[in-house]
């Protein structure tokens, strides 16, 4: 991910900032200037409460560059209380334990870094709801 | 010296460890030492050891969403963001704008990191009473955090370990009134690490009495005979914890039980987690601590300094830290790793 990039995604990725419609209050993530079912571009900023459940997941093991290191790794589509879907990894879990359903929540993880010397990006990825207890 | 009738103090706390953990007998085991001497002779069970995507950065992000959860503030009314570390993931570009910015402090806030071995953590509370008790901001979050790293073979090895601790201070709703800082610090070339070069160097049985030892009890025996207090004014005390024997022998050498220090010793189960060790040490106690307790906590980082606190629990505290991560929760939650799992996700395995 080009530096830039990552930049204009900082507030999405590190702490669930999506957008809200003024007009009819639907929930955008990530964040929409337009509202699809009314039309408005008014919006104003919304904070996901990282609480959500899986949707579908799979285990990967053939990873694209850079992620050789974390196989087998879980990648999920997680859909958050508030109703959007996003796709995550899910971390903090062994794998005979993610099942379709299952709670999570926001957790906060390295994502990549380029090489020894380039930037590292940060933000969002799962973990199962109450972490460490997990009640 | 911090001392008038002003309350400030801690209105919010948070850990986080790791999951992963290795036990010291493993390590022993690679490099043919006696594991059982070597566990006993430290007071050192196992380690900590982060996961793969986990560096002093996201540990410190986890810690302080669990201490603003505590406080029940708004992120964006924190003024100020000190990331304290020996380990942070870049030598040039701060931690402490990711933490600010991932926790929602950014934009209208300072941030900076800050080194001082072991106790960059401490430094930054001080940094945050200071601006706090002058009225120039209302709330500062300061954070002990480390990813640490020993040199394969190295006595280090055995101990050096991950964790965070985050501390906000403020005015209002204080859990626990700080009454009073004061430090002791020197030139002293106990444990260090050059620019560029990837594991510390330190000096052996140097890093004992001139260093840890002498550092920790003159901050202590100062601010006792400043305050006018005793060990019998202390439910607890704290001292930064490379591991048990240490700290164990200084209370014993400055008149505490050991009951008054036991509770504090998580680096028998995690090891020593550096900047966040005497921190997560103390959380360790405010999570069991009655309103009225009184605490002794003392830093130590190398190089060296040490920061000396007097801390009283206030009523708050009970209500507050219900449905907080404990320290002793996240010490629970643990899945072993062999010594070769180990260096993949310490990253001593180059992979191009």
């Amino acid at each position: 991910m080009s530096v830039p990039r990552f930049w204009r995604r900082i507030h999405s990725l590190y702490r669930l900032e999506g957008t809200k419609c003024s007009k009819c209050g639907r929930l955008y993530f990530p964040e929409r200037n337009r509202c699809v079912d009314c039309n408005t571009y008014d919006k104003e900023k919304f904070i996901f409460s990282g609480n959500g459940k899986i949707i579908t997941y799979s285990w990967v093991y053939t990873p694209p560059k850079g992620f050789k290191g974390g196989i087998p790794y879980c990648l999920a589509i997680v859909e958050l209380e508030e109703g959007p879907r996003l796709t995550t990894q899910i971390v903090a879990v062994e794998k005979k334990k993610v099942k379709i359903g299952m709670p999570v929540e926001f957790s906060f993880r390295k994502i990549s870094a380029e090489g020894e010397e380039g930037v590292i990006t940060y933000g969002f990825k799962f973990r199962p709801k109450g972490y460490p207890t997990n009640k | 010296m911090l001392m008038d009738t002003t309350k400030v103090g801690i209105v919010g706390f948070g850990v986080y460890i790791p999951r992963f953990r290795i036990k010291v007998e493993e390590i022993a085991r690679i490099w043919g030492q006696p594991g059982e001497a070597v566990r006993k002779g430290l007071g050192v069970e196992e380690k900590s050891i982060p996961d793969m995507d986990e560096d002093t950065i996201t540990i410190s992000v986890e810690a302080a969403r669990n201490a603003v959860k505590m406080a029940g503030i708004l992120p964006e009314d924190i003024e100020a963001v000190y990331v304290g570390s020996e380990s942070h993931p870049y030598a040039v570009k701060p931690s402490a704008t990711i933490v600010s910015e991932a926790v929602g402090a950014a934009p209208i806030t300072t941030a900076a990191d800050l080194e001082f071995a072991c106790k960059a953590g401490t430094a930054g509370v001080q940094m945050c009473l200071g601006l706090v008790k002058s009225g120039i901001i209302n709330i500062g979050l300061a954070i002990g955090a480390d990813c640490s790293q020993g040199r394969p073979g190295d006595a280090l090895e055995y101990t050096a370990s991950a964790g965070a601790c985050a501390l906000l201070i403020g005015m209002d709703n204080i859990l626990v009134n700080i009454e009073h800082t004061e430090s002791f610090t020197t030139d002293t070339p106990d444990f260090w690490r050059r620019e560029g070069a990837t594991y510390p160097s330190h000096g052996g049985r140097f890093t004992g009495e001139p260093a840890y030892f002498r550092h920790i009890t003159n901050a202590a025996e100062n601010i006792m005979q400043n305050t006018n207090t005793t060990p019998d004014d202390y439910d607890y005390v704290v001292f930064h914890e490379p591991n048990s024997k240490f700290p164990l022998a200084t209370a014993k050498k400055l008149g505490f039980p050991k009951e008054k220090i036991v509770p504090s010793l998580a680096v028998r189960y995690i090891g020593n987690t550096y900047s966040a060790s005497s921190m997560i040490g103390l959380a360790a106690v405010l999570d069991i601590a009655k309103p009225g307790d009184r605490i002794l906590m003392v830093s130590y980082g190398s190089g060296s300094g040490s920061d000396a606190f007097i801390m009283n629990v206030e009523k708050g505290i009970v209500e507050s830290r219900k449905g907080i991560p404990k320290v002793q929760e996240y010490i629970n939650n643990k899945v072993y790793l062999d010594y070769s799992m180990y260096t993949k996700h310490r990253g001593k395995i180059k992979m191009n």
